[in-house]
């Protein structure tokens, strides 16, 4: 279908460019945008082959939550003023091996997965597939998910709490001399705790106890 | 030339569909202002055309003809871009809306995801251009709005989600079709009332409207925003408003079910329901808009994190729970 192709093709090259463009671009919250740009195209290539659910999900959890606080911070930290360095820098050369390092893991471990699918492309009948079955993919995701797969599922739900939980104690400190609000107790405070009458008399005064 | 004719009967309907819109959020501005001033005892604009009718399209012939001011130091690609994102995506969620059982643009599996995304997209109109502004009002009131928009989505996908249990599909024309028994609002009305208020603080309406609260932040990421730029945030703005209304018809007022099954009630062409609908909802929204003053930012917060989400995260498992003892979950 020339149509399919040529929107493949479109979203793809958008994809690719904004890739390339979130490690070149110098400024920080143009690689932001970008990545923002990458996230939306793939979404619709997820879409394109019929995966609209997770093309959506990608939508809403990556570009609607992840990307926006990445913004965020990047926006809070002020480091669009910042250049990026291209490979030669002088001073910030020192994350360069170490990128290199884990980008040569996942290219493995990309090669891994690919080469073993194209090597037995039977390994994956296992799962249901999309193409063929009648029901709408969001109904087979979840067939899997919650009953196969609802141990696993759940330990990945597990150690994303523990991530968050973690995240937020080491981020939080109590701090002194905070004056807090307390909705029952401004509520519940009557007349009486508040005001008091009192009568005084002339030259004598009144002593108050706070 | 078959994709031609596709091309053309398409833009055709999108025609149809995006001129009625833009039409009444014109109309919906002027209901809004209307509404404000008779809640204060104003008159409201009242002076070009009948009844002040044409006063949106006034206002908009003097926003077409003013100059638009880029600032010298702003991102300027950014900044231009921020306005037509806004608008464009108030517009795209409107493709999904069912105005009938046959009566939608793209009638698509995962509708109620689809809009979900747009609106949870919008967020980066404002956050753009409050960045791009390069002035520190705009900053603070992107910021703001960021952080709002983003607590309160997480409560809207949760009441969602509610809705869904009952449906079993994400599709919006079934979420209509299984309130033909009876409307979500009635097992729901908790989940209702959320959703109201949720949607009050999504699309930035008073009392939730700190993004541009004038008294701190002059007009928050609209400061410097001038002519049809400006104009454009704003139609953005009230479409976003308009689809909050018709989201919550759709998923707790029966969508374009008329109320009753008889007679006087089944004369009402289908589209109009669900028009009523919505109108009954903005109403709603201005008349908040006049009798409540605005939250402070921690309120605010709290109201999100510590009230909302937790009850509607209860609800779920109420609803779940009474859906599975009594054997009433869909299947298909």
């Amino acid at each position: 279908m020339p149509a399919h192709a040529f929107f493949f093709y479109i979203f793809s090259l958008i994809a690719i460019v904004s890739a390339i463009m979130v490690t070149a671009s110098k400024n920080t919250v143009h690689s932001v945008f970008f990545l923002i740009l990458d996230f939306i195209s793939i979404s619709c290539l997820f879409i394109l082959i019929g995966a609209e659910f997770l093309g959506m999900i990608m939508l809403i959890v990556y570009v609607g939550a992840v990307a926006v606080l990445f913004l965020f911070v990047v926006m809070m930290l002020n480091v669009a003023q910042q250049k990026n360095q291209w490979f030669g820098a002088t001073s910030g050369g020192k994350h360069i091996p170490v990128g290199m390092i884990v980008s040569l893991i996942i290219f493995f471990e990309l090669l891994i997965v690919i080469g073993g699918w194209k090597l037995k492309p039977d390994l994956t009948n296992d799962f249901i597939n999309l193409s063929t079955s009648s029901v709408t993919n969001t109904h087979s995701i979840g067939n899997v998910l919650y009953t196969d797969y609802i141990h696993l599922f759940q330990l990945s739900g597990m150690i994303l709490l523990v991530a968050m939980i973690g995240a937020i104690v080491l981020t939080f400190r109590r701090r002194s001399g905070l004056k807090r609000q307390s909705y029952i107790r401004q509520i519940s405070r009557e007349k009486s705790d508040g005001v008091e009458l009192v009568n005084v008399k002339s030259k004598v005064g009144v002593k108050i106890d706070v | 030339m078959e994709y031609l004719n596709i091309l053309f009967s398409e833009t055709y309907k999108i025609l149809f569909l995006l001129l009625p819109v833009l039409v009444s959020v014109a109309m919906i501005v002027w209901l809004d202002r209307r509404i404000w001033a008779f809640v204060q005892k104003r008159k409201g604009p009242n002076v070009v055309g009948p009844f002040g009718l044409l006063q949106s399209l006034a206002d908009a012939l003097k926003y077409i003809f003013k100059e638009i001011i880029i600032p010298a130091s702003s991102n300027k690609i950014i900044f231009i871009l921020a306005p037509v994102v806004t608008m464009t995506l108030a517009l795209v969620a409107w493709a999904v809306i069912p105005f009938s059982e046959d009566f939608v643009l793209a009638d698509i599996n995962v509708g109620i995801l689809y809009i979900f995304a747009i609106s949870s997209l919008s967020v980066y109109g404002i956050i753009m251009g409050g960045w791009a502004s390069n002035s520190k009002y705009p900053f603070l009131g992107s910021i703001r709005s960021a952080a709002q928009m983003v607590s309160y989505e997480v409560s809207i996908g949760v009441i969602i989600i509610n809705v869904l249990l009952c449906v079993g599909s994400l599709n919006l024309g079934d979420i209509v079709l299984a309130q033909e028994k009876i409307w979500f609002v009635v097992p729901l009305f908790p989940m209702f009332v959320i959703f109201f208020i949720s949607a009050l603080a999504e699309t930035n309406r008073p009392p939730f409207d700190l993004p541009e609260a004038e008294a701190e932040l002059v007009s928050g990421y609209q400061t410097e925003y001038s002519g049809m730029m400006y104009a454009m945030f704003w139609l953005g703005e009230y479409a976003n408003i308009l689809l909050m209304c018709a989201l919550g018809s759709i998923l707790f007022l029966g969508g374009w079910l008329s109320p009753l099954d008889i007679f006087p009630f089944t004369m009402v062409p289908d589209p109009l329901w669900l028009i009523i609908k919505i109108l009954f909802l903005f109403v709603l929204f201005a008349l908040v808009k006049a009798i409540v003053p605005r939250y402070r930012y921690d309120q605010l917060m709290r109201l999100g994190w510590k009230v909302f989400l937790p009850i509607s995260l209860i609800w779920v498992v109420l609803t779940s729970g009474y859906l599975m003892y009594f054997d009433l979950l869909p299947k298909n």
